[in-house]
């Protein structure tokens, strides 16, 4: 079974416990955070592991590249500690196992674009921005063959994971791709710093789609007009596993003209969409996450946002309504996109999203 | 010439009648698994006027008669057992009248779910009925007749419970009203006139039911379901009776299902809540979620999916993908909450015994008195071999209905005959009377009910 690279002396000789501290839904000093944190590096329980709503943030926070993140998961399982009840944790286990047939694997010898577990969401993936990419995963009978499997994060079952992810990768691999644009970027974190952090070999490039569309809005910089729409960024936690690429929020919204409203609850200080929380088995989850939501979603609208763009289908399903009912439009960042090169417009997001 | 049609024909037009073997073809076999039987004639009537003069010549003539609304029971309840004409009741599509203020709405028998549904949300958006979840195409009163349950059956019952008012043609041709509507006055009680129970629950033996009143309830300007996912059959009769307890949910519905494989061993019961307000609405979601279900989450055999404010309808007919041929059947029981961890064990069972992927689903109707629990086995239209197995099933299941005490909801022939066979005597015999007496020459659908 696949190991976790990680240096534990660099935690006993951390100064930051940036990985505890900056915690968004644990208030914990530095002297308690070292001490939890090197009783988690030492396989010991700790409240943490109890806490821990699985934000993935103190991936991205940890200032050494350690996995806090993929050790607390770790922990979880070992001490059986699983953050939803275990009626759910088996739902979430039975959610990835494939059951229409095998996968047709064609050979492509190009891009191609994977929508993973979101073969539903074929039409964010149309028009000139997508062209001469090839689609896998389009069947969604059959896009259990692509899920990534990185959810299982959420329900203390990292084995999970490596045991079913180097099945998923032998599925890709076989389509012989030049290049896998990964829809989701939990894909993206998955099959880049998940494989290397377990030493899992990924035979093909992903490239996250955002990184993608700034590449190709580049090259049809010509039929670019600024939409000037005022937008808000829901920054999913799977954007904590590869926080690199996120930077591509603002290279995008620049070149199309997007106004990023200043918030609150961004970037590193991004507040998760209340989905995980919302059922973990820790006393008042249910009211935990709505007040999540609230706060989020007023920031939002207080900054004077008119559209909020998802990457995480997720976090779309999760928070589009409540955004609705306060007049803000959901919506993927295919599609704004989409409207700076003048394919669809801006009522046609409103009427989709 | 053949009199009979020539003579249907004068009824209600030749546009409207047929003998034509390509046309009686599609009346000769519903959905299920049920052996088609044709029939000799079809005729579609447009008032009750048409239909008295339809039963009359069948009577005349002795023909058996058969009416038919959207023939969505999959139970074979309108196939054509001995020929003769079937009565497809589509065209009496009128709502007659929705009164806002008494929340009852009198329509006539062909009247649709979809045609309902669209009604009241652009006329009468404050109100809404007891929405079964079956296809657009299922007509109102065919869901009535059965003994049908909708999405209000855990606050007012079976469909049945919410009849206000009939109009009946008889097998003498005769027309009757039951209800307030028998004084001339507002289709708005049934009570309290001397009861006459002859209708519902008949499939159409005892007459042909033409108008209806039904209750209308109000519609909240939210509506959605949340879901709560058990792994132990065995908790699921105590969630139900402290769920119900708290009189809030309008609907509650337990499904278990192999495939897809996130339902394959669980239990997922869903609740719908209404209200007219964010607050009216969290005041709700607090009482059940936490308040009710909180200590199953807390000790790991429970736990809380999420809540979405738009109505999930059963939707039994996605089965009917699992096996290539789109055919799928189930038997509905009315049974007693205690049985449905037997209910669930034993009907994966008769499933994996015949190969099927299991499905079952249980709604709870009034506040946990009983639940429709529905075993639904899917087969391939276009092999033999896989309908066989389904219907064995199907019986099986009958069976299994009877044996954990619950009643067959509306029983195919077979499992008509396993109730029959069960009847308190002196029920059997008030039921034989009535039915000699109404239809002395067993002309209204015969086959189904056949008691003499």
């Amino acid at each position: 079974m696949f190991e976790l690279k990680f240096n534990q002396d660099l935690c006993y000789h951390c100064n930051t416990q940036a990985c505890l501290t900056k915690c968004k839904f644990m208030d914990i000093d530095n002297a308690t955070a070292k001490n939890e944190i090197l009783k988690i590096v030492r396989g010991e329980d700790s409240f943490v592991l109890h806490e821990c709503v699985t934000c993935y943030a103190c991936e991205e926070y940890c200032p050494y590249g350690n996995h806090p993140f993929y050790l607390i998961v770790e922990r979880q399982e070992a001490l059986g500690i699983t953050p939803q009840p275990l009626p759910l944790v088996k739902r979430a286990i039975n959610i990835g196992i494939p059951f229409r047939g095998e996968p047709e694997i064609n050979e492509i010898n190009g891009p191609v674009i994977n929508l993973g577990a979101f073969s539903q969401l074929k039409n964010k993936i149309q028009g000139k921005l997508f062209d001469g990419l090839s689609i896998i995963s389009s069947d969604e009978r059959k896009m259990f063959h692509y899920f990534c499997q990185l959810m299982y994060l959420h329900y203390g079952k990292i084995s999970l994971i490596k045991e079913r992810l180097p099945n998923v990768i032998s599925t890709i691999t076989k389509h012989k791709p030049a290049e896998v644009i990964c829809f989701h970027d939990e894909c993206y974190g998955a099959y880049t710093l998940f494989c290397n952090a377990y030493g899992i070999s990924v035979p093909f490039r992903p490239v996250h789609l955002f990184e993608y569309l700034f590449s190709r809005l580049i090259k049809l910089r010509d039929l670019i007009k600024p939409i000037n729409i005022k937008v808000a960024y829901q920054r999913p936690c799977s954007s904590r596993l590869c926080p690199d690429k996120h930077l591509y929020v603002n290279r995008i919204f620049e070149l199309i003209g997007a106004v990023l409203v200043k918030r609150q609850f961004s970037d590193e200080n991004a507040l998760c969409c209340g989905l995980t929380i919302q059922g973990q088995k820790k006393e008042g989850s249910r009211k935990r996450a709505l007040e999540i939501q609230r706060k989020n979603i007023e920031d939002i609208e207080m900054a004077g946002a008119e559209v909020c763009v998802f990457n995480c289908p997720a976090c779309f399903d999760t928070l589009s309504i409540k955004l609705k009912e306060r007049n803000i439009i959901p919506t993927f960042m295919s599609d704004l996109c989409r409207i700076s090169i003048g394919e669809i417009s801006f009522n046609d997001i409103k009427m989709s999203g | 010439m053949d009199s009979i049609y020539n003579a249907l024909c004068d009824i209600v037009d030749k546009e409207y009648c047929s003998n034509l073997p390509e046309e009686i073809y599609i009346y000769s076999y519903d959905l299920g698994t049920a052996e088609p039987k044709k029939p000799d004639y079809v005729v579609s009537p447009r008032t009750v006027e048409e239909i008295q003069k339809i039963v009359l010549l069948a009577r005349d003539k002795n023909i058996p008669l058969v009416p038919l609304g959207g023939g969505l029971s999959l139970a074979g309840l309108a196939i054509p057992q001995k020929g003769g004409i079937v009565i497809d009741l589509k065209r009496m599509d009128s709502i007659i009248e929705v009164n806002e203020r008494a929340r009852y709405a009198v329509i006539e028998c062909g009247v649709s779910q979809g045609q309902l549904i669209s009604y009241l949300k652009k006329h009468h958006p404050n109100l809404t009925h007891s929405e079964p979840g079956a296809p657009p195409a299922a007509t109102v009163a065919g869901n009535i007749i059965i003994h049908g349950q909708g999405d209000l059956a855990h606050p007012y019952g079976f469909s049945s419970d919410m009849v206000l008012g009939l109009e009946v043609v008889l097998p003498s041709g005769d027309i009757i009203r039951i209800g307030s509507c028998a004084l001339g006055s507002g289709w708005f009680t049934i009570h309290p006139l001397p009861d006459i129970g002859l209708f519902l629950g008949w499939c159409g033996t005892t007459g042909i039911i033409t108008k209806l009143s039904i209750k209308l309830f109000p519609a909240k300007k939210i509506r959605g379901t949340g879901t709560f996912v058990v792994e132990d059959e065995e908790l699921i009769p105590e969630i139900i009776y402290k769920i119900t307890h708290t009189q809030i949910p309008e609907d509650i519905i337990v499904y278990s299902r192999a495939i897809p494989p996130f339902a394959k061993g669980l239990h997922h019961i869903t609740v719908n809540l209404a209200a007219d307000s964010e607050k009216e609405l969290e005041f709700k979601q607090e009482l059940i979620w936490d308040d009710t279900l909180g200590e199953y989450i807390k000790n790991d055999l429970g736990g809380y999916l999420g809540f979405t404010k738009e109505l999930e309808r059963p939707q039994i007919s996605k089965t009917s993908d699992y096996k290539k041929g789109g055919g799928f059947e189930y038997v509905g029981g009315i049974m007693p909450i205690d049985t449905y961890p037997q209910c669930y064990i034993r009907g994966r069972e008769i499933s994996e015994k015949h190969d099927i992927p299991y499905t079952v689903t249980a709604r709870i109707i009034g506040l946990a008195h009983s639940m429709m629990f529905a075993w639904t086995y899917a087969f391939n239209r276009a092999d033999e071999e896989t309908i066989k197995k389904a219907r064995e099933a199907l019986y099986e299941t009958d069976e299994l209905v009877i044996e954990l005490g619950g009643v067959i909801w509306k029983p195919g022939i077979y499992g008509q005959r396993l109730v029959m066979d069960r009847l308190h005597p002196g029920t059997k015999n008030l039921m034989k009377k009535i039915k000699t007496i109404i239809d002395p020459l067993g002309i209204m659908n015969p086959g189904n009910w056949e008691l003499l």
